[in-house]
């Protein structure tokens, strides 16, 4: 149970602060409301770039980072297709000082010409480490586009291509922070050694006067639903074949994202699951398969990949897949199978109240997803899943005309077997 | 009125508290070191062995394979029963392997201890090896071995290894033929070598309670008994001092970006300047504010990210360097991680910038002590080195008295660009 207090300024932000005497240490956690869903389709990868410039310099406060490490900190963000979230860890006698680089890169930038220089080189270096220069690291740029036509889903956080990151310009980015980077579109979240008391008012002290600008409601366009099944293969270089399935699936609102997660965890959650157990061990069709959910707020993709082994065909290693998939829909999950996802779940939950920081960004994420008191109530939401509902859930989801499948073949293994 | 541009008042560092274990020696001679706290309904624990090797050469393939294979079946249980098992308590078992010792850990809630205690128990002195999970591991690995090998920083990582520490188990490489010779004889002697009470060290963490203690010192101590007398030689080990430092370039036609890595042997724990040296590194290369990731990455844009670290080992210790750049840039990078150490040997670090180090160091040692499963960590990885916790007293102490001309004289010894193994992968 993490209990934590809520409060609001005048300006909108809302805050929330966790009490954890068991450490000298706090967080500072600030997600802003602003992921790559929001961007324009012609100047995608732009919230992550805008990620990069806030560690350029604030208004009055030329180097955030090095004034965070000489009283002790450390930090990081990162951006995803939904949100864009900032934290903090420090010896909790320095929170102030967190507070006051947090509260000026709300206020306002230094809009560096030399950062956007910098930082955009370095994103292109970060595409290309991440995206191109290793085996099947292109996959989200095909399978995205292939499984989304519609909804912004469509395209990776990192972009679509490294020539929307050329062409991003000071004035775009100046207008990103306008638009986005306002009170009532943030969540700060401390956690930590800390006292509530204490922290209101400091918070008060940094933050109040910050003015607000309301952020236009989303208004994204949604995908239809698939009506045919959807495939691409390509020829790469890669040492061994690869096949992705994505299915289309539920928002993070919806009660079936929680019988679908704990589908995912059936199949491929630690050495007992069925996909591992069945085509990794017994059948030996695979060396490498997994199943996951991708924990998208608007509608997600529920994902199936894996790799076959040697001298296995694809279109068979794909077949297996589908059968694991068929049998959900088929059979009832036995009662003992379904209480150990349950089980797992439940111990997980206990283990991510370890790290403050996991607590501080997790507050944060319930919080934009409409509360979070509903951070310590997941477990029940889970408990309540019957074997029938992973049933129904199943059949709807994993339908052909649901599924977009990608596969990678290896060029060299083509031209051995050609 | 707020002034912004004011910093708030800044508040020294302190606060480490560290958390001293209970000792306790089971009925086989088992050392238990065990660290409470109430916090959490959790309970780890680990199971750290030494690694045994082959009298003629070491090969630390085996170890990893024996420390995966060991959970695959039991003469009560098969591979699946003990995986649903784990699972189905919520727990995780986990093996872990580093070149000088192989641990399995499992992290379970308290309330299931006397349910999984048996089950690791078995593994520990019954594991079967069977030889189809011998075959499913081969298969598995060479595969992924094969992609691994399409990884330029992997290639010259295992290239790095090679030419920094020679045949031995730090300069051991994973190779398909290595993978193919892996065979259950071998495997099954070096469990009955390595995996005894003797060999092992049990850290204890979280909600121990009186019943857990009961289920421990059954379990891990009065039922599990030394089975052999150990073959337990002196380590024969033989590292090279003298390595080749001419840069080794592999060319790879289609990369986007090269993978750099430099490095050379150096200090282990038990060496007076081992903080002085790590202190060194998180200035050189080893955090976000480091000198050279702010020239290469901040300043010039040529990388997402450029770390270093001071590793220590058994036997021996090492600096390295490593970082991916754009191809068209890599020479470049070469040129600016040598001027770096240049400048470290020949000008004094100023005070600020000594300050910050320090800041951020000590600031990172206080973050480290999360729960009380990083207390355990702590201790560990002292206790495994021959220390004491009054290791981070002194550590603390060398971070508070470090001074320029301490760091210029370490820089001169440890950053010499000549000294370094340099390895390419990539395009230049």
């Amino acid at each position: 149970m993490v209990n934590y207090s809520k409060f609001v300024l005048a300006n909108g932000l809302r805050v929330l602060v966790h009490e954890d005497h068991t450490t000298p240490m706090a967080c500072v956690n600030v997600l802003y409301d602003v992921g790559a869903r929001d961007e324009d389709p012609e100047r995608t990868g732009f919230a992550h770039l805008f990620e990069h410039l806030m560690f350029g310099g604030s208004v009055n406060i030329p180097n955030y980072d090095e004034v965070l490490q000489q009283v002790g900190g450390e930090n990081n963000a990162f951006t995803s297709n939904d949100i864009t979230n900032y934290y903090i860890t420090l010896p909790a006698v320095n929170l102030e000082t967190a507070l006051w680089l947090e509260s000026d890169r709300m206020l306002s930038l230094a809009f560096s010409e030399q950062s956007l220089e910098v930082q955009r080189q370095v994103v292109i270096e970060e595409f290309k480490q991440r995206y191109l220069n290793q085996p099947y690291g292109d996959v989200w740029l095909k399978l995205r586009p292939l499984a989304y036509k519609a909804h912004p889903y469509r395209w990776a956080t990192i972009g679509k291509n490294i020539e929307h990151i050329e062409q991003a310009t000071m004035e775009e980015v100046k207008q990103f922070f306008e638009t986005f980077y306002q009170p009532s579109n943030a969540i700060l979240v401390i956690a930590g050694d800390v006292k509530v008391e204490e922290v209101k008012a400091l918070v008060e002290k940094w933050f109040a006067t910050i003015p607000d600008h309301p952020v236009k409601k989303r208004s994204l366009p949604q995908e239809s639903p698939q009506l045919a099944a959807r495939r691409e293969s390509v020829e790469a270089d890669v040492p061994v074949d690869s096949i992705y399935i994505a299915f289309h699936g539920p928002d993070r609102h919806h009660d079936d994202y929680y019988t679908l997660d704990l589908v995912s965890d059936l199949l491929s959650r630690g050495s007992s699951s069925r996909l591992y157990r069945a085509l990794v061990k017994e059948q030996q069709l695979f060396v490498d398969v997994n199943a996951y959910l991708m924990g998208s707020v608007d509608t997600n993709l529920f994902v199936v990949e894996g790799k076959p082994s040697e001298g296995v065909d694809v279109a068979q290693a794909e077949q297996a897949l589908w059968e694991q998939l068929d049998r959900l829909k088929t059979e009832l999950v036995g009662e003992k199978e379904l209480e150990k996802v349950k089980n797992k779940v439940e111990s997980t939950m206990v283990f991510a109240e370890l790290s403050i920081l996991d607590k501080a960004m997790n507050l944060a994420y319930f919080e934009l997803l409409g509360d979070a008191n509903a951070y310590n109530t997941e477990v029940a939401k889970y408990a309540v899943i019957s074997n029938s509902d992973i049933q129904r859930v199943s059949a709807e989801i994993f339908r052909a005309e649901n599924s977009s499948t990608l596969i990678y073949h290896a060029k060299n293994q083509e031209a051995h077997v050609g | 009125m707020l002034d912004r541009a004011q910093a708030p008042q800044s508040h020294d560092i302190q606060g480490m508290k560290l958390v001293h274990p209970e000792h306790m020696v089971l009925d086989n001679g088992l050392p238990v070191y065990i660290f409470r706290s109430q916090d959490q309904p959790l309970v780890k624990a680990e199971f750290v062995f030494k690694n045994k090797f082959g009298v003629e050469s070491e090969d630390p393939l085996r170890n990893t394979a024996l420390s995966a294979l060991m959970k695959e079946g039991t003469s009560r249980m098969t591979s699946a029963q003990i995986a649903e098992a784990v699972d189905y308590y919520g727990a995780f078992l986990m093996p872990e392997f580093s070149f000088d010792h192989t641990s399995y850990t499992l992290y379970t809630l308290n309330k299931y201890v006397p349910q999984i205690l048996p089950l690791v128990y078995d593994i520990l002195v019954d594991a079967q090896l069977p030889d189809h999970e011998l075959d499913n591991f081969k298969r598995t690995n060479r595969q992924s071995l094969q992609i691994s090998l399409e990884k330029n920083d992997f290639v010259a990582k295992q290239l790095f290894y090679k030419t920094l520490f020679g045949n031995n188990r730090y300069g051991a490489v994973v190779t398909d033929e290595g993978l193919s010779a892996l065979n259950r004889r071998d495997l099954a002697e070096l469990y009955t070598q390595q995996i005894q009470p003797e060999n092992c060290t049990l850290f204890l963490s979280g909600n121990i309670t009186a019943d857990v203690i009961r289920e421990v010192s059954n379990y891990c101590g009065s039922k599990w008994k030394n089975t052999t007398v150990s073959k337990s030689v002196e380590s024969k080990i033989q590292i090279a001092n003298a390595y080749h430092t001419e840069l080794q370039f592999q060319e790879r036609p289609d990369a986007v970006q090269s993978a750099i890595r430099l490095g050379r042997q150096s200090l282990r724990r038990t060496d007076p300047d081992f903080p002085a040296l790590q202190f060194l590194n998180t200035l050189f290369a080893g955090y976000f504010g480091s000198r050279l990731m702010r020239n290469i990455r901040e300043d010039k844009g040529y990388t997402y990210g450029i770390g270093s670290s001071a590793v220590t080992f058994e036997h021996t210790g090492m600096l390295v360097i490593s970082t991916q750049v754009g191809t068209d840039v890599t020479a470049a990078t070469l040129q600016e991680i040598q001027k770096e150490m240049n400048l470290l040997q020949t000008e004094l670090v100023g005070v600020e910038e000594i300050n910050l180090v320090k800041n951020y160091m000590l600031g990172a040692m206080l973050g480290s002590l999360e729960s009380i499963f990083s207390h355990a960590d702590k201790f560990k990885a002292v206790h495994l080195s021959g220390l004491d916790l009054n290791y981070y007293a002194y550590y603390t102490k060398v971070l508070h008295e470090m001074d320029a001309e301490k760091l210029k004289a370490m820089a001169q010894k440890y950053l010499q660009y000549e000294d370094m193994v340099k390895v390419v992968v990539g395009k230049m």
